[in-house]
């Protein structure tokens, strides 16, 4: 298999990925979720990872966002070894490195969009002026900077992934992992959604979107398939889809276009 | 100071979710109410108690004859009247009672009837609403003159006032009222209230015609107001008298007792502070009950909350920072929780102050309110550690139930 990101014109990688398996025990059988997985993804990529359920898609997610360990295998986020890690240490990792975007935005309830992005920083010690100075900076980086002081019940879906960017971003990660950013938005929503992550890949950020839906993947630059717990194909994305008009979309969009829980 | 952010994190969640966080409190509100109203009654009753035994005097001691038939007589009376013998014992007065019917045309009372001497009054600190005691010559004489007790004259006379100098007829024989006492509040059955005290040769004589004893009048009690700084001599001067005077052998028994008021006053303390601590106790297992009620909420908000757990953690909180959290945000529920329930009894106690004629005050005491604190901070803490522990354990995987 050849490995695409080799031949990305000498970026510095913010993942390196090699020979990486995992396996559960459920029950009494066990489960290879990842029978041996080599990525690299650089700085600057678009990458989206995609496949069926079942295919490991998301115990690879997991292992990038230093959520679960592996089995074998080495994990390198910019060039520091993960795989054997205290749990501290990982969540400082996480905290440092990875920007996540769930589903579900998953935002406290009853909680203002300001103090939502704050969390990161709270945890990585930032000082309270600080933290609030920076929060509103990462809201108005996705044009929420007049909702400030919303609560999540108090926007709409779209405004409520935003804030989830933001708190993504405000601590500078080396990479933005999203899962499924649109499946609970409408098509509307969803391509403003695109069109803010097309911003952030322009303004030079790794995003990794690990996704089902075939739209979606093709905003990226690079697919990467998953079938069986292997990658099954790594390559560039020849025509990149833009703006489509919302008629054109495929219809899986519309199947995830859920209010939050 | 990171500990102290977590308190910014637990009162914003307690003020995001205020229902639950309420519904949390409330165990421990009824807790720290309880025991603090409870132990302010105790504490109140004690005072009371206390109050009315000290306003009866702590230099007091009564004698009264033990076994079947009074032994103790006048005689033994002016015996301990004897200063040069008795140095510390200040004032001896005898007492005879018997019960009586009172009558005023057709009201009629069944009294205490008291035979005193006039020094009764100052000794037993008895003091007339209207009208006076009755003097020496009055006694010497055995004039038919009687003071009444406040609910005496009051159940005589629609008015307690309109008795003086009226006359009343205690057992037939007709009586001046020359006296009415104030009211001393000390409730029940044998305070002054319920009494009429008239001169002891009548009482003796006329009025129940008192049995003798070898040629002397018997008595019923003694008050003695003794050296309040000598209550043991004094306790001591009298025994060994009456002692000899009733000619007990060395293994002879008391045939009367001493009873002294500083020692009453320290009994009702032991059974007022045995009634507060029982009362806190019972207090102490709602607040116990309040704390497993805390421990119980905090579950279930444990459960609730995996995902806001799950994405604390993929944000980078540590497990610590989790357990910090949730272990402060029930140590800061169980801490207000405690001081609405302070809010709760002293306004409890105010309510109770208001009461009219209510007999006694609801006593708060400073340690007491320190105490309730701690042990609902405390209980809060404890309580709040299994369930700080479940949510540190929790996944981030599971808690966020990625794809």
């Amino acid at each position: 298999m050849s490995d695409y990101s080799s031949e990305n014109g000498g970026a510095a990688p913010v993942i390196e990925i090699r020979d990486l398996t995992k396996t559960y025990l459920m029950g009494q059988t066990e489960v290879h979720a990842l029978r041996g997985v080599s990525l690299t993804i650089c700085e600057g990529e678009y990458v989206a990872i995609v496949g069926a359920s079942g295919s490991g898609k998301s115990t690879l997610m997991n292992m990038i966002g230093l959520l679960d360990r592996s089995t074998s295998g080495s994990y390198r986020i910019r060039g520091e070894e993960v795989s054997r890690l205290s749990r501290n240490r990982m969540a400082d990792l996480r905290n440092r490195e990875i920007g996540f975007v769930f589903q579900s935005f998953n935002l406290l309830a009853r909680t203002s969009a300001r103090r939502q992005v704050q969390l990161p920083l709270f945890y990585a010690g930032v000082s309270e002026r600080q933290s609030a100075r920076r929060a509103v900076e990462a809201l108005q980086r996705v044009g929420l900077g007049d909702r400030v002081d919303h609560r999540p019940d108090e926007l709409s879906g779209g405004q409520q992934q935003r804030v989830a960017i933001a708190r993504a971003l405000v601590n500078n990660p080396s990479l933005l992992l999203a899962d499924e950013p649109t499946g609970a938005l409408d098509s509307k929503t969803g391509e403003e959604l695109l069109a803010l992550f097309d911003d952030l890949h322009r303004q030079g950020m790794t995003l990794v979107v690990v996704t089902h839906d075939d739209h979606v993947a093709h905003r990226a630059e690079r697919i990467v398939t998953l079938r069986d717990g292997v990658i099954l194909s790594d390559e560039p994305v020849r025509e990149r889809a833009s703006s489509t008009p919302i008629a054109n979309r495929t219809n899986a969009l519309a199947a995830g276009d859920g209010q939050p829980a | 100071m990171k500990v102290l952010r977590y308190f910014v994190v637990a009162l914003d969640s307690i003020r995001a979710n205020k229902l639950r966080s309420s519904l949390t409190m409330l165990g421990i509100i009824i807790g720290v109410a309880a025991v603090l109203t409870t132990m302010g009654i105790g504490s109140g009753a004690a005072a009371s108690i206390t109050q009315q035994i000290e306003s009866q005097g702590t230099n007091l001691l009564s004698v009264s004859p033990t076994g079947g038939g009074s032994t103790l007589t006048m005689g033994d009376a002016e015996a301990l009247s004897d200063r040069s013998l008795h140095p510390a014992l200040l004032t001896v007065v005898p007492e005879y009672t018997a019960s009586a019917t009172l009558t005023n045309g057709s009201s009629e009372s069944q009294t205490q009837v008291v035979g005193v001497l006039p020094a009764y009054a100052p000794v037993r600190n008895l003091e007339a609403a209207a009208g006076r005691f009755f003097s020496e010559e009055e006694a010497e004489a055995n004039q038919r003159v009687v003071v009444l007790g406040d609910t005496v004259a009051a159940d005589l006379f629609a008015v307690a006032a309109e008795a003086l100098n009226q006359q009343v007829r205690i057992n037939g024989e007709p009586f001046q009222v020359i006296g009415v006492l104030k009211k001393s509040g000390s409730a029940g059955f044998g305070g002054p209230d319920s009494r009429a005290y008239v001169p002891i040769g009548v009482a003796q004589g006329r009025l129940f015609n008192a049995p003798r004893y070898r040629g002397d009048y018997t008595i019923t009690a003694m008050s003695i107001q003794a050296d309040g700084t000598r209550m043991e001599e004094a306790e001591r001067q009298t025994e060994l008298t009456l002692r000899l005077r009733h000619r007990l052998g060395p293994n002879d028994d008391n045939d009367f007792s001493i009873f002294n008021q500083a020692s009453l006053l320290e009994l009702a303390g032991e059974v007022t502070a045995t009634l507060t601590v029982f009362l806190g106790s019972i207090g102490a297992i709602s607040l116990l009950v309040g704390g497993i009620g805390i421990m119980n909420i905090m579950l279930v908000s444990v459960t609730e909350r995996t995902r806001e757990i799950g994405l604390r953690k993929a944000v980078g909180a540590h497990d610590s920072d989790i357990l910090l959290q949730f272990l402060i945000e029930s140590l800061v529920l169980a801490t207000i929780g405690g001081l609405i329930g302070m809010g709760i009894s002293f306004g409890l106690a105010f309510a109770v102050g208001r009461i009219p004629n209510f007999t006694f005050a609801v006593i708060i005491e400073p340690q007491a309110l320190l105490l309730a604190l701690g042990v609902s901070s405390a209980s809060g803490f404890i309580f709040g550690i299994y369930p700080a522990m479940r949510a540190t354990r929790l996944d981030p995987i599971e808690a966020l139930r990625f794809e």
